[in-house]
């Protein structure tokens, strides 16, 4: 038994890691300045974790071959106790710990804990069951007061705007996807108007919950053009699953076009 | 000092059916009792397993019968997208509360705590009843959801606010059954904290002659430092409970935002907090999970060296990771709140002691790993479900560290990464220690034991194919699977499909295998061959009695300890092993 | 089944020690072997131990609705800030008084010498014992009826359960406590019923479990206040 366990574990220990190292299924290309550093990070505890389970795993089963019930064989204890591999959990795991926690609150800080650059574009993003809508401030570069009670899904009112008696309103841009120039600083500011929602691109390599009753900022910026999908990642209702939107990233001279064009309606 | 009496007045042998074996005050009995909710529980919650793996692999697969149970959450057998949801909830709630928590902690505990200690009863034999039967209710409470209003809630078994707080309107699912989740959930606690009670008390103050604390088996141990960390956690959920339920029919705001719009409809509600809720349930929820593994960890420290032969490598050294584990759990709630909301600079607090805990948790692993080298293993099915627990155990760990880091989080939250790491330690390492409890204490909860065979085919068909459902959850995750998705429509998850539904495939296996274990249970309680009282050649102190134990657990002797739990392998040429129970010195420990 | 290695008889072993009782296992671990046993204490009610780990557990309760109370008052203006009614301070005092009478009752019997150590008193210190629990339960009960006045004070001020968040702190703690202070006469009572046959040791022990609670309750009830009236 000992040793079928053996031969077993180590077939599910190599055929796993070898889908991770092997990129069978693998995180997608990354669009983001700070998607290089989450990347590395990643590969950096994918290598030492990776090591623990091959090395974990391997020995398992190898304890697992050689140490069954051979009535011939004394009794071994491990040299020195407990101790060595006491003190060398700590001192591994410990570096490990600090090592991660260091780099990482670096990369953390500066999605989370920056605010964003001068200059860089805003939008606001209003998260509904089950849509996404984005708001672009239009040629005044204002955005028009949000009033919730003035929110209507019927007439496409996602941002409760009062264009009437707000002048900023007026030309407030509202898209149901989120276009943006390439290399260019993004600020979103993003608000629920009933259910806990999140923005997630997985390409950008960022996600953030969007909670009713709050605004929350989030900023970015895409390093290649292209089309990706925006999903939700917080179970708001049946729609949760089909909560998306799109990313579309184009060069510069294309998306002042666009947007041109998008005011002039 | 002459042999004392006990100042608990316990109960005189039980007369008639109904004392016998439905309100008993037996802890044996009780023991049995939550044995057996979480039997049933497992085997729904196995069930709706399956039907949420239909629909993910298949979405407009019709599933016999499901119509039935549902006319509007399957309208031609079909299952609706909200319908998922309702059952991934309950499959979860179902789970944690009623399977992780009640078996390893209720009905092990209950079962072999006061008998490992040398006691004849619970400190509180009255309230360990009422605390079976308060769990009892809360789970037929929780059943009724199904069969109520528009079935059962979909908010998931975090139940995150405003989704489960505005009532109704938030959607199919949300009306009576999300109230009847709070309210089950409350009850809940309250069963909880009285088991607690009862657990904490009986370890402090009835351990018999000669067991102190350091002698205790480290099964015992586990219980009891679960059972530290669950009066605090329950106690902190039951409060939170009632403030869903108000939120919920009496009109208030604690956890509801001001300015909400439902169908075009601005609500009432004044300027609650949705991230209040999840403070809340996760300072509960992640010492839950420790609840849920804790005992695993007792279990499988007190039968791993039983059947390695030789002592754990450092008792003292897996206690001291316990209790630290214990004392951390209440410092990382925030780890799951990372993109919440929540102030940012927090997450960078909590990932601190969320990578700490990492080390006893290494420690106790390596522990383990030093047991069985130079050991001599007997490799029944129990000892496989234990070196089954170490593997599982560690692949669940290690994906943790991923999540542990914030700036990882931010890529990984709400996919299938996590999925795959909590139910390898929760669904895979607590389970394993359940299985391993199971066949290691049958034979001496039911004096028979249980087919072997059956047991490693059972160990076998379970090991690969978990691994063959779960580990690729890792790569769904990596991919950007997001997760609690009723059907993956997205451009970029259409080519994961196929793993979909390879890991259906596999889960159904999985399932039926779990068939045989089912089938061993009842077939060897009639005729399984009979036990005797120490099969295992163990040395703690259940097996100082017979198979089963008599109804005061050592027929009126009060038994005086003089050694710890752990001498197995002592001096090879007389005696291999020695009871806690034997006067027997020791020479030496063999190998040295 | 497990491979059933023949167990041979208990033989003896000359204990291979070292003078002060140390097994020694290889030439590194020494290891005490105790054959004296640790002795617990068992004339100790396990009530008595049961009592402290209730009230950690309603502690913790309290705590997590105090700490959901500050934080809900930070996040939102909707907090409407309204005077305590005066009738909680004479309650207060009410269940203060409770606790002094509980405790003369309790006190009264460790003042007599000939009834300590005794299984059974006599029907004197009975009967006071008697008196000043029914006074402890009786000032319990005038509490709790100070509390519903205090509620229905509220409610005729326009402040219900879902009027603001301070007022749905207000009901839910003040409630809860009463609901805990209730299951504390109820508490007494058993107390009572386990007094009747004599004041023996073990109902002074008994009666000192319920002290625990009752005096807790007290203590809990002065925090609450404190932190109910210092919201602004």
């Amino acid at each position: 038994m000992g040793k079928l366990f053996a031969v077993v574990m180590t077939i599910i220990t190599v055929v796993s890691a070898g889908f991770i190292v092997a990129h069978v299924w693998w995180m997608p290309v990354d669009i983001s300045t700070i998607g290089p550093k989450i990347d590395q990070q990643l590969e950096e505890t994918m290598l030492a974790t990776g090591v623990l389970f091959l090395s974990s795993q391997l020995i398992l089963a190898g304890f697992a071959w050689k140490f069954g019930d051979d009535k011939k064989r004394k009794i071994k204890y491990f040299p020195g106790g407990g101790a060595p591999l006491i003190a060398f959990a700590i001192i591994l795991v410990g570096m490990e710990i600090l090592v991660l926690s260091f780099i990482g609150s670096k990369v953390w800080a500066s999605i989370y804990m920056t605010p964003p650059e001068q200059g860089s574009l805003q939008v606001d993003v209003a998260a509904e069951q089950f849509a996404f809508n984005f708001r672009y401030p239009g040629p005044d570069g204002k955005f028009g007061t949000f009033h919730p009670e003035r929110v209507r899904d019927g007439n496409g009112n996602f941002f409760g705007l009062d264009p009437e008696n707000d002048v900023d309103a007026r030309d407030d841009v509202i898209v149901g996807t989120l276009t943006v120039p390439v290399g260019r600083p993004v600020a979103l500011t993003m608000h629920s108007k009933d259910m806990i929602h999140s923005f997630y691109v997985p390409e950008l390599r960022i996600q953030q919950d969007i909670v009713p009753g709050l605004i929350i900022p989030l900023h970015f910026t895409a390093t290649k053009a292209g089309k990706f999908e925006i999903v939700c990642t917080q179970l708001c209702g049946l729609g949760h699953y089909s909560m998306r939107s799109f990313l579309e990233v184009l060069p510069q001279d294309q998306f002042d076009q666009w947007l041109k064009s998008q005011s002039g309606d | 000092m002459s042999s004392p009496e006990p100042a608990v007045h316990h109960h005189g042998p039980p007369q008639g059916f109904i004392r016998k074996h439905i309100f008993s005050l037996d802890h044996k009995v009780i023991g049995k009792q939550y044995y057996g909710l979480a039997l049933v529980a497992v085997l729904a919650g196995l069930i709706l397993s399956w039907l949420m793996r239909i629909h993910l692999g298949w979405q407009n697969a019709p599933i016999p019968g499901l119509g039935k149970l549902s006319p509007t959450g399957a309208p031609g057998n079909v299952m609706t997208p909200d319908y998922y949801l309702s059952l991934m909830t309950m499959h979860a709630t179902l789970m944690v509360f009623f399977v992780l928590t009640t078996a390893p902690f209720a009905a092990f505990g209950n079962y072999l705590l006061p008998i490992q200690i040398g006691a004849e009863d619970m400190a509180f034999p009255r309230f360990n009843m009422m605390s079976f039967w308060v769990t009892f209710v809360s789970f037929i409470v929780l059943i009724l959801s199904f069969f109520v209003g528009d079935g059962p809630p979909l908010a998931g078994w975090t139940s995150y606010a405003p989704l489960s707080s505005i009532g109704g309107i938030a959607g199919p699912g949300q009306g009576t059954g999300q109230t009847l989740w709070a309210i089950s959930i409350a009850i809940f606690c309250v069963g909880q904290l009285l088991g607690s009670l009862n657990f904490i008390t009986t370890t402090l103050d009835l351990r018999t002659k000669g067991m102190s604390l350091a002698r205790m088996p480290l099964s015992t141990w586990g219980w009891f430092v679960t059972s530290v960390i669950g009066l605090l956690a329950f106690a902190a959920l039951l409060p939170a409970c009632i403030l869903l339920i108000l939120d919920r029919t009496a009109g208030t705001s604690f956890f509801s935002s001001a300015g909400l719009v439902v169908n075009d409809q601005v609500l009432p509600h004044s300027g609650g907090s949705p991230l209040l809720w999840q403070h809340l349930f996760w300072f509960f929820g992640h010492p839950e999970v420790y609840i849920a593994i804790l005992p695993g960890f007792g279990i499988i420290s007190t039968i791993l060296p039983a059947f390695a032969r030789k002592r754990i490598l450092s008792s003292r050294a897996v206690i001291g990771c316990m209790v630290s584990i214990g004392f951390l759990s209440y410092m990382v709630w925030g780890h799951h709140m990372f993109v919440s909301g929540m102030n940012p600079f927090s997450a960078v607090l909590f990932s601190v002691p969320t990578l700490i805990i990492t080390i006893p948790a290494t420690i106790v692993v390596l522990l383990w790993l030093g047991t069985l080298y130079g050991a001599r293993m007997r490799y029944t099915s129990a000892a496989l479900f234990c070196i089954g627990f170490v593997s599982v155990f560690i692949t669940g760990g290690l994906s943790g560290f991923f999540l542990a880091q914030p700036s990882l989080d931010t890529y990984l939250h709400a996919t299938y990464f996590v999925v795959a790491h909590f139910h390898f330690v929760m669904a895979l390492a607590a389970m394993f220690g359940i299985f391993a409890g199971t066949y290691f204490w049958f034979p001496k909860m039911f004096g028979r034991m249980m087919n072997e065979t059956m047991g490693k085919w059972h160990f076998w068909l379970t090991f690969i194919g978990v691994y063959c459902v779960f580990m690729p959850m890792h790569y769904l995750g990596l991919a950007g699977n997001v997760r609690r998705y009723a059907a993956f429509t997205d451009n970029y998850l259409a080519p994961l499909i196929p793993l979909h539904r390879f890991i259906s495939i596999a889960a159904f296996f999985v399932g039926a295998a779990q068939l045989i274990f089912f089938f061993n249970l009842f077939w060897s309680r009639f005729w399984g061959p009979k036990a005797t009282d120490n099969p295992w050649e163990a040395t703690t102190l259940e097996w100082s009695t017979t198979s089963p134990p008599p109804f005061d657990n050592f027929g009126g002797r009060h038994l005086v300890v003089y050694h710890g739990p752990e001498e197995y392998g002592v001096d090879s040429d007389t005696l291999e092993y020695v009871m806690q129970t034997s006067p027997q010195q020791i020479k030496t420990v063999s190998g040295e | 089944m497990a491979s059933t290695t023949k167990v041979p008889p208990h033989t003896p072993i000359a204990p291979d020690l070292t003078s002060d009782g140390e097994r020694v296992i290889g030439s590194k671990l020494r290891v005490q072997s105790k054959t004296t046993a640790v002795g617990v204490a068992h004339n100790a009610l396990p009530a008595e131990t049961g009592i402290w780990v209730a009230v950690a557990a309603i502690s913790m309760s309290f705590a997590s609705l105090i700490s959901a109370l500050i934080v809900r008052q930070g996040v939102a203006p909707d907090w409407l800030h309204f005077q305590l009614p005066r009738i909680l301070y004479l309650n207060t005092g009410i269940l203060l008084a409770s606790s002094v009478t509980l405790e003369i009752c309790r006190r009264g019997f460790d003042r007599r010498p000939e009834f300590s150590g005794k299984e059974s008193g006599n029907d004197e210190a009975a009967s006071c014992a008697f008196l000043w629990l029914c006074a402890t339960m009786a000032l319990g009960l005038f509490f709790v009826l100070g509390q519903v006045m205090a509620w229905r004070d509220l409610a005729a001020k326009g402040l219900f359960l879902s009027s603001s968040p301070s007022s749905s702190f207000f009901y839910v703690l003040t409630a809860l406590h009463g609901l805990h202070l209730l299951g504390g006469v109820a508490g007494l009572a058993y107390v009572l019923y386990r007094l009747w046959p004599g004041a023996g040791l073990q109902q002074r022990r008994v009666l000192g479990v319920a002290s625990v609670y009752w005096h807790f309750m007290d203590g809990l009830w002065i925090f609450l206040l404190v932190i109910l009236a210092s919201r602004k």
